[in-house]
């Protein structure tokens, strides 16, 4: 569990990025960071693996505050997916993926072993494991971030907007392809994206964000469509137009939902 | 022509003596440039001070510093150790912008992405920075090359032997086919340093060059993807 106590941010020059923060976000769910550019999503990823440190406040993993704990050993036992991959150019795939057990001392062979059987984690081609990140297609060098950010069976993983320099049809093989991971694997996922479609697809619960770091609601997606907690919540998931604002028609005898825009959108069954 | 058959040993000997010379100035100017262009890249304010002290150096008249070195190490003027000093700080001057330029071109993400996924500070330096600023490096070290063997000729003014020599000593007897072998013998060593660098670059360095087995692979993964 990670829990996120009055969290300020505030940098040297005074911006404030995060403010007074509380979430908890539960064991092997996928809490989703959703909003704007300048929310402060980012920045409260970040500081779960120290990469920020607080101004104000606490960050938790399972009770214990992260500013306690030494920022380079915290990173390695921690999973972390970035956008763009992050991949190291000058080093092969099965290195990229061995990277963090070899860091933490685990045989070589025993490394290389292990990463290949997470290059079928992914559903990666095992041929790729000698090539380096150039030569990948953009949504393979992301398959083989998130196999480097499951390299060491990491309880916690962080994805910071992993999908969001993909097209828009491998973005959604990934999301389909995480979503799977998740229901084998069972992480504790935070991801970031600004992409309120996929923070409704992949999260357990979702946090929305607002300029100047503060958090407008926190909840299951489904609560967020019946109870958004004010207007920017509303306005930001769109509930009240366009795609979202669902009504049924009887059609011939049987119920159609259709969208703002009176196209349909499916067959209500029951 | 005549003069190059019969001085062949000569010319050998003092291809190899100007090796010496070149080789472990390069080698030094290389290895003191990388941490101070590094640390003009990490501390932005030592920059402009740091890279306009090492650049100044190149400023000194070469006549000069080899004189004026001696006093301050205690070697004698001819001794071959005084011009590798000289030349070394010559090829700190031309090479350490370079270096700082290198740091810079590494990809903030990447670093970030390092720092995230455990690297340790000096885990990082060695593992990721140094090795993605290698091609850049490598160009700078090139230029050394070449501005070494080149300087090292002038040696020859102050009686450190080198291929230089053959131009002093050619002028001095007139015996053009001596200044001529010398001015092309310079040339051949440094192009021949220069291709066992890059030659060394494409062995540490080999991601750094799309090769032709790379286009292959992405002709080939263009029709994966078409497939899938």
């Amino acid at each position: 569990m990670i829990e996120f106590r009055r969290v300020t941010k505030q940098f040297p020059d005074g911006t404030v990025a995060v403010e007074d923060v509380d979430i908890v976000m539960p064991p092997h769910k996928t809490t989703v960071l959703v909003g704007s550019s300048g929310s402060g999503k980012t920045t409260l990823l970040r500081m779960i693996n120290r990469m920020v440190d607080p101004t104000g406040g606490q960050v938790l993993i399972d009770g214990m505050d992260v500013a306690t704990q030494d920022p380079v050993q915290l990173r390695r036992g921690i999973g972390y997916v970035m956008q763009n991959s992050g991949l190291l150019p000058h080093r092969k795939v099965i290195d990229n993926v061995a990277t963090v057990p070899l860091l933490r001392g685990v045989g070589k062979r025993e490394a290389y072993a292990h990463a290949l059987e997470l290059l079928d984690t992914v559903g990666l081609d095992r041929s790729l494991a000698d090539r380096y990140p150039s030569q990948l297609s953009g949504g393979q060098q992301q398959r083989v971030g998130v196999a480097r950010g499951l390299a060491v069976d990491p309880n916690i993983l962080l994805m910071d907007e992993p999908f969001g320099a993909v097209d828009p049809i491998v973005r959604a093989e990934l999301q389909q392809e995480l979503l799977r991971l998740q229901g084998e694997l069972g992480k504790t996922v935070v991801f970031v994206t600004h992409d309120i479609d996929e923070a409704f697809l992949l999260g357990d619960q979702v946090v929305i964000m607002q300029q100047g770091g503060k958090i407008s609601q926190a909840a299951s997606p489904a609560e967020i469509l019946a109870h958004p907690a004010d207007d920017f919540v509303a306005d930001f998931v769109g509930a009240d137009r366009g795609k979202r604002a669902l009504h049924v028609t009887e059609v011939d005898g049987r119920n159609v939902v259709v969208d703002a825009d009176g196209r349909p959108a499916g067959v209500l069954t029951s | 022509m005549n003069w190059l058959w019969s001085n062949l040993d000569l010319v050998g000997e003092l291809m190899l003596v100007h090796l010496a010379l070149s080789v472990p100035a390069i080698i030094l100017s290389f290895v003191i440039s990388v941490p101070i262009g590094w640390l003009a890249h990490r501390y932005r304010w030592s920059r402009g001070v740091l890279l306009s002290l090492c650049g100044l150096l190149y400023a000194i008249p070469s006549l000069a510093l080899f004189v004026a070195l001696p006093p301050i190490t205690g070697l004698s003027l001819r001794s071959p150790l005084n011009l590798v000093i000289a030349l070394t700080l010559y090829g700190i001057a031309v090479i350490v912008r370079t270096s700082a330029d290198a740091f810079d071109s590494v990809e903030p993400d990447i670093r970030q992405s390092a720092t995230a996924v455990g690297y340790s500070a000096v885990g990082r330096f060695w593992g990721v920075e140094l090795p993605l600023a290698g091609p850049v490096l490598l160009s700078g070290v090139r230029v050394v090359i070449v501005s070494t063997v080149s300087l090292a000729t002038v040696g020859a003014v102050i009686g450190v032997p080198s291929l230089g020599s053959l131009f002093t000593d050619g002028f001095q007897r007139g015996i053009q086919a001596e200044i001529v072998t010398g001015i092309v013998a310079t040339i051949v060593l440094a192009l021949a340093l220069d291709w066992a660098s890059v030659l060394i670059g494409r062995l540490l360095l080999p991601w750094s060059r799309p090769s032709a087995s790379a286009r292959r692979l992405s002709v080939a993964r263009v029709e994966r993807v078409d497939a899938a």
